[in-house]
């Protein structure tokens, strides 16, 4: 696996990035979008989000990598019943875990 | 949560054959057994659903079921002897080359009775040294260099006991010492203990212990040219022992391993004229380069005494070994197909299926060949959970299922041709005589792309199953398995062959067999993307395991290091085929181009589609855009894609009907493919990533039609089978099945 990116979120230059995530996390992105995912999504594997299947094709679990072979990981108490919401969710989280800021977006970029 | 696994000993069986079920539940439950049919493999609520056929059979009963164990680890065991028992003073030396020295306590070589703590054992200790234990009269003394071993380096390691002094010499020589580090000493010291004698066998890499093997302190690393003496040698003649035994020594050797002599066996032949042949456990890495490798040679056939080591894991597995819980003798009048001990117990559910073809005489004219090959190299995947930067990759979340974190807690269980070994070097084995929970019906994949069905390899091929049944084609189910014991004779009595969603490994002997096929009037629809990517070697000997070296270029999940290209089951060179003056776009007309595995798009018709020789494809369909809908990923081209070029050995009779477009920049080109490196690697950028659909005809009235993608077969079934995916697919089938010549009218 790549080393984590190195690129660090501007929260204020990248907020365009992550109102365009939150339109549609998950297909086509720009590059903006494309570089804060490589920041997001290559993180390393301890304490990486991950979904776990509660219900087939219904219902996820959030949880957490234990980063190790052989130790399980840690499910957390957030659940979803839409695999793109879970996206937003956890981008959410990363963006705080990044920038030290909620993700605040503009009034009319909500959805 | 998983609580009932098992595997089948054979995967493919034709009427009068039986196989066995072996089964382990977790806890102490009575399971239900069951003989199904599957059909279709999926249970994906927007999709045909979930099916299979429930059959009548004598081994529909209940069972008790009971835990049974996976000893992974690999070892070499030399069984007792009277020279190995008669040892009073001794010598023993090899060349190591750890991979985890600070795992703790792990065995080198040793002869120890566990119950007595009598015996020797050269292990790396706790500190990650070189150390000895001495056991006699219940007690043990340990004897430590005392300097950690470094990584993946080379060391001369040994030990020389003296019953009649009691002492002991032990020594670790690095190969390359460097300045200002010590990982070399000699120690010698006086024992208070006498070694006892005991009856257990010689081990390598391994000694007895509290694991439900009755073994334990498996070693990570390699073992090269170990030997044996029967007094305490000084170190002048440790060293002389190494390459050509000197005379004056001749009479000390008691037993000499040589690990480069028949590679492709699972026997340690000992060289001195006590014959002490060891049996190799659970595939340790072969046919790796010793400590004496120059790198002036590549392959190992030229000089096999370079190639001495072996690597030996602490999660090696091959053959579960499990008893069998039942047996099912497949009966004359079944039909051919995917069939399952569909096992229910505690709350779960487990399929152990296998496939039945047709008795002699009595083919369909249409034959689905399974790619168990590619199954096994899948096998029991960790990519979810420790594989590395599946999120990355999918530039989606990752999503654990069930089976994966039963993975996670049975390390034991192995991995797949994807996953490391616990040191970090690649699995270059892949066994189907063990669990491989994720190839089952329903069961998701992390590869599967987003959201939709989320299948991959084996539960995706069943899209395929399903469609031949709804469309009401008669057909048999073969497997590449059988392909390579009983090589183009299988294949002979078809019209038409179509593959799995994904058949990307293949030995030398399904090749060549498919290649028969193909030119002796055979026609073929290959229904999948990436296929024909890897060489892969048959064991000769033991069944149910596959050898790869990830050579040189490729999507590789490991590299194969430098001088360990060559299989050691078949001599051959391993990898990419495309390396190897066999590409794919030569057999099919489509090679590997670019993968993705977030959403798959759709084709777009090209200018060879409205050729007058290619009308009978589209017959019906109105659509420019082809597949744009689907349960894997949501669109017919996705996942692994293919593309055609003349330059790469698509044949300049092919007509590229169609290719895919609009693919998202996860979609990167295949390392192969390019050079240098430069931006522009996506399919957002480069018009190579991208799936093509081909068809072209052969010599002797054959033909192939390639899709060169994994998600084509998602397609299938959309819109209650009609659509423009499931018209393509049976309007090729149907003139494949008519055997009149391809002409343009
Ligand atoms: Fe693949």
């Amino acid at each position: 696996m790549p080393p984590p990116s190195i690129y660090r979120i501007n929260p204020i230059r990248d907020l365009a990035f992550a109102i365009e995530f939150m339109k549609e996390p998950v297909g086509h992105h720009s590059p903006g979008l494309q570089r804060i995912l490589h920041v997001f999504r290559g993180e390393p594997l301890t304490d990486k989000y991950v979904l776990v299947t509660v219900t087939p094709h219904k219902k996820w679990q959030l949880a957490r990598l234990s980063g190790e072979r052989g130790k399980p990981l840690r499910r957390l108490d957030t659940f979803y019943s839409c695999l793109k919401e879970a996206e937003r969710d956890v981008f959410r989280r990363r963006w705080k875990e990044a920038t030290g800021q909620e993700l605040v977006l503009p009034q009319q970029a909500e959805i | 949560m998983l609580t009932i696994t098992g595997y089948p000993d054979r995967i493919y069986a034709r009427p009068g054959d039986t196989i066995r079920f072996m089964v382990s539940c977790e806890s102490e439950i009575t399971y239900r057994a069951d003989l199904v049919r599957i059909i279709c493999g999926d249970d994906n609520p927007d999709g045909p659903g979930y099916k299979e056929e429930e059959l009548q059979s004598d081994i529909n009963a209940d069972y008790q079921g009971r835990k049974q164990h996976i000893h992974a680890g690999s070892y070499v065991s030399v069984s007792d002897a009277r020279p190995l028992r008669a040892l009073d003073s001794f010598t023993v030396q090899a060349f190591i080359w750890p991979t985890t020295p600070l795992k703790g306590k792990q065995a080198l070589i040793s002869k120890w009775d566990a119950a007595s703590n009598s015996g020797f054992a050269l292990i790396i200790d706790e500190t990650g040294s070189l150390a000895i234990d001495i056991g006699g009269n219940g007690a043990i003394e340990r004897v430590s260099v005392g300097a950690p071993l470094q990584l993946k380096r080379w060391y001369r390691v040994g030990a020389a006991y003296d019953a009649a002094s009691g002492t002991v010499r032990i020594f670790q020589i690095p190969m390359l010492a460097v300045p200002d580090i010590a990982d070399g000493g000699t120690k010698e010291q006086r024992l208070g203990v006498r070694m006892g004698s005991n009856r257990a066998a010689l081990l390598f890499a391994a000694m007895p212990g509290d694991k439900p093997s009755g073994l334990d302190f498996y070693y990570n690393g390699k073992i090269d040219g170990p030997v044996i003496t029967s007094r305490a040698l000084g170190e002048g003649d440790c060293e002389a022992l190494i390459g050509q035994t000197p005379q004056r020594l001749a009479f000390d050797i008691v037993g000499r391993w040589d690990f480069s002599k028949r590679m492709d066996s699972q026997i340690a032949c000992d060289l001195s004229v006590n014959r002490l042949d060891g049996k190799v456990v659970n595939f340790p890495t072969r046919a790796m380069t010793g400590w004496n490798w120059t790198g002036e040679i590549m392959n190992y056939n030229e000089d096999p005494s370079q190639w001495g080591a072996i690597h030996f894991h602490d999660d090696d597995v091959y053959d579960a070994g499990w008893e069998s819980d039942f047996a099912f003798t497949v009966p004359a009048e079944l039909k051919s197909g995917i069939y399952a001990a569909r096992l229910r117990g505690g709350g779960d559910e487990e399929h152990v299926w296998f496939t039945v073809g047709p008795a002699p005489d009595e083919e369909s004219e249409i034959a689905l060949l399974l790619p168990i090959a590619s199954y096994m190299a899948y096998g029991n995947d960790r990519l979810g959970m420790d594989g590395g930067g599946a999120e990355l990759l999918n530039d989606i979340l990752n999503v654990i299922n069930p089976h994966e974190i039963f993975l996670n807690d049975h390390v034991e269980y192995g991995g797949s041709l994807y996953d490391a070994h616990s040191d970090g070097s690649g699995i270059c084995y892949s066994s189907r005589l063990r669990p491989l929970v994720n190839m089952r019906p329903k069961r998701q994949g992390t590869l599967g792309g987003f959201g939709g069905s989320k299948l991959w390899q084996f539960a995706a091929d069943t899209h395929i199953t399903d469609w031949l049944e709804a469309k009401n084609f008669k057909y048999d189910v073969l497997t590449d398995d059988e392909l390579h014991d009983r090589g183009y004779q299988i294949l002979a009595p078809y019209k038409v062959l179509i593959t799995g969603t994904h058949p990307e490994y293949w030995s030398t002997e399904m090749w060549d067999a498919f290649d028969a096929f193909r030119q002796r009037g055979g026609r073929i629809m290959y229904l999948g993307g990436d296929g024909w990517y890897w060489r892969i070697a048959y064991h000769p000997e033991f069944p149910g395991i596959v050898e790869l070296r990830r050579t040189e270029s490729g999507v590789r999940a490991w590299p194969a290091a430098p001088g360990e290209y060559y299989q050691s089951f078949d001599r051959r060179q391993g990898g990419l085929w495309s390396r190897l003056g066999r590409a794919p776009h030569g057999l099919v007309g489509v090679g590997f181009a670019a993968q993705g595995f977030d959403i798959s798009s759709y084709y777009k018709r090209l200018p060879d589609s409205y050729k007058p020789e290619a009308q009978f494809v589209f017959e019906d369909v109105d659509d420019e855009k082809i597949g744009d809908f689907g349960l894997i990923g949501g669109g017919a081209a996705g996942l692994e894609v293919d593309r055609s070029g003349g330059e790469l050995g698509t044949p300049p009779n092919a007509l590229i009907l169609a290719k895919s477009e609009n693919h998202t920049n996860t979609y990167l080109m295949v390392p192969e493919e390019f050079l240098e490196t430069a931006p522009g690697l996506g399919a957002e950028e480069h018009v190579n990533a991208r799936a093509d659909m081909v068809f072209f005809t052969m010599p002797n009235n054959g033909a192939v039609f390639s899709v060169g993608s994994i998600s084509w077969a998602g397609s299938l079934s959309h819109n209650g089978y009609q659509n423009n995916v499931s018209q393509i697919t049976e309007n090729v089938l149907n003139r494949f099945l008519d055997s009149s010549p391809f002409t343009a009218d």
